[in-house]
């Protein structure tokens, strides 16, 4: 698959996110290409890229994060760091963008410079299973407050549609007509659909572009 | 709406709640809680109801005051610090019998405290809070699923005994997602003659009003006020036991700590201790009856909790002190781990074997 340098993740919260960009991060890095993984997230209290830090380092990939995240500390910082996406130009950047139109409103500060060097792309990560986003027209409403609050048009769509770890291949099959109903009504192109590790053999066969993630949520309960 | 769908416990009380008919929604925005309102926010436009984002946790509370003073079904939510700025309402509330929903998606305390997932707003919940002899129906999810069925609950609770209702989650499960199926929502139609509707000339008006000029009057308005206490605690406790039909060693947990204790209790087992956990679904009512008639066979008590250990003194009094009271806990916005519980178990086991 066919990466341009910065890769925004961006959607309804719960739609994958922070996943997606960890699994991309590795695989970028697994091709040898030098790469970053960025959290832009200003809204989330819990559930984000630092809680992969020790993969992430493991896998020598640098993660830019607030110094706040997981922490106590309730406010919408971002690290300087964040600056290096955007000047360093030599390195491919992974985005986590926050969710929705409010998680993405911190991206409009780098969008000027996005713009200007224009070797992104922004995927618009979508989960049919999200009762705002089950539908067509709810989801188009989710991308458009998106690409307002980030100044940022969507160039392609994910289709990471799960129920969590319950989530069967019947599932992900079920989805792909609605991911190509929302591609249809959007005109952009789904450029992939993400699925647990564990259904990636089922799939592969009956879904173009299937791409297996590991899951990184760590639980002490169940 | 009733095929699977992934959601976060935040969302999932937001829904439930439309879906038992609450067409009002009254907060102010707080980690971790803020989804409820975000949600609230989107759907009630949709469906003909009200979202209004108050200038503060007083004013929305107070709001909700004026709804459930019609009969409509309304609910407020917020997370540790802005609950304690609502008791006074609450406290209103009580006095003036009237049902809502008062959710609290608790966070480390006290003061500002910090925003990781908490339970110690116990005492809070279920000892008042606000002043003047008063109770809520306390209700603590474990998943959410169950933030499903019981914000359905409690507003069904609330409604037939006419009084506010609290919904205690904490960050964890407020942020937590998991799929859920929200259906088998009952909305109970309970008697609402007392509400302000409107006389139409027809009728003489209903007051509604928690002061009285007469300190007998009330008096007996308290008087009145416990005797529903009494039929609550009578009808509405709820609890899970869980491996308990043989066990010597009992975890008490609700919410999240019952699920992190349950990875414990199986560790435990397969070392041949024979433990269980009894669930509080219910904080108050507190299922006192069912705790005294466990330790017949229990040895001793272990309370998992993320506080300081504020369940202790409920779980002594239901057993009449009869047993041993051991806590495994985290403060602050930790988390018990399974490991901490399993050795707390052993522990009570040990101790257990001495008497």
């Amino acid at each position: 698959m066919q990466w341009k340098r910065v890769i925004l993740l961006a959607g309804h919260y719960g739609s994958g996110k922070t996943n997606l960009a960890v699994n991309l991060a590795a695989a970028l890095k697994k091709q040898e290409k030098p790469v970053v993984i960025a959290d832009l997230d200003i809204v989330n209290p819990y559930y984000r890229t630092k809680d992969s830090e020790e993969e992430l380092k493991r896998l020598g990939i640098p993660l830019i994060s607030s110094p706040y995240a997981n922490s106590n500390v309730d406010v919408p910082a971002l690290p300087q760091e964040l600056y290096t996406v955007v000047d360093r130009t030599d390195t491919y950047a992974v985005v986590d963008v926050g969710g929705d139109d409010r998680g993405a409103l911190a991206l409009g500060r780098y969008t000027p410079k996005l713009l200007e060097e224009d070797n992104f792309e922004m995927l618009f990560v979508m989960n049919m299973y999200r009762p705002l986003t089950k539908e067509v027209s709810g989801t188009l409403e989710v991308m458009r407050e998106i690409e307002i609050a980030g100044g940022l048009p969507f160039s392609a769509l994910v289709n990471n549609s799960n129920l969590g770890a319950e989530t069967t291949a019947h599932d992900v099959v079920r989805s792909v007509a609605y991911a190509e109903a929302v591609s249809k009504a959007c005109g952009l192109p789904v450029k992939m659909t993400s699925v647990m590790e564990s259904l990636y053999s089922n799939l592969r066969e009956k879904i173009p572009n299937v791409v297996p993630l590991r899951l990184q949520n760590k639980r002490i309960w169940n | 709406m009733a095929e699977k769908v992934l959601m976060k416990g935040n969302e999932a009380i937001a829904e439930a709640a439309i879906q038992a008919g609450c067409r009002f929604y009254f907060g102010y925005p707080i980690t971790p809680q803020t989804e409820i309102a975000a949600y609230m926010a989107k759907r009630m436009p949709k469906i003909g109801g009200t979202f209004l984002q108050a200038e503060s946790e007083v004013a929305a509370i107070n709001m909700c005051i004026g709804v459930a003073s019609t009969g409509k079904r309304v609910m407020t939510s917020s997370s540790s610090p802005g609950v304690s700025l609502k008791a006074e309402g609450i406290s209103y509330m009580a006095g003036c019998d009237l049902p809502a929903l008062i959710v609290n998606v608790q966070r480390g305390g006290p003061g500002l405290g910090g925003i990781q997932p908490s339970q110690s707003d116990y005492f809070q919940a279920t000892k008042g809070g606000g002043h003047g002899d008063y109770r809520l129906f306390v209700v603590a999810p474990a998943s959410v699923q169950e933030m499903v069925s019981l914000t359905a609950h409690a507003f069904n609770v609330a409604e037939k005994y006419r009084v506010p209702a609290m919904l205690l989650a904490d960050g964890t499960l407020g942020q937590m997602m998991e799929p859920v199926v929200i259906d088998d929502i009952t909305v109970e139609e309970h008697d609402k003659s007392w509400a302000l509707t409107g006389t139409k000339g027809e009728r003489a008006h209903n007051i509604i009003n928690s002061l009285s000029m007469l300190p007998e009057e009330l008096e007996q308005w308290n008087i009145d006020r416990y005797q529903r206490y009494a039929q609550i605690e009578k009808n509405e406790p709820m609890w899970e036991e869980y491996m308990m039909e043989d066990a010597e060693i009992c975890v008490v947990a609700f919410g999240i700590a019952s699920r992190v204790s349950r990875n414990a209790i199986r560790a435990a087992r397969e070392k041949g201790i024979r433990v269980g956990m009894i669930r509080p679904i219910t904080l108050w009512p507190f299922p006192k009856e069912m705790l005294l008639a466990s330790s017949e066979k229990v040895k001793a008590y272990i309370t998992v909790e993320l506080n300081m250990g504020q369940m202790v003194e409920d779980v002594e009094l239901a057993t009449r002190c009869r047993r041993p009271v051991l806590s495994a806990n985290r403060a602050g916005g930790c988390i018990p781990s399974p490991e901490q519980v399993l050795a707390q178990i052993e522990a009570a086991n040990r101790l257990g074997g001495e008497q």
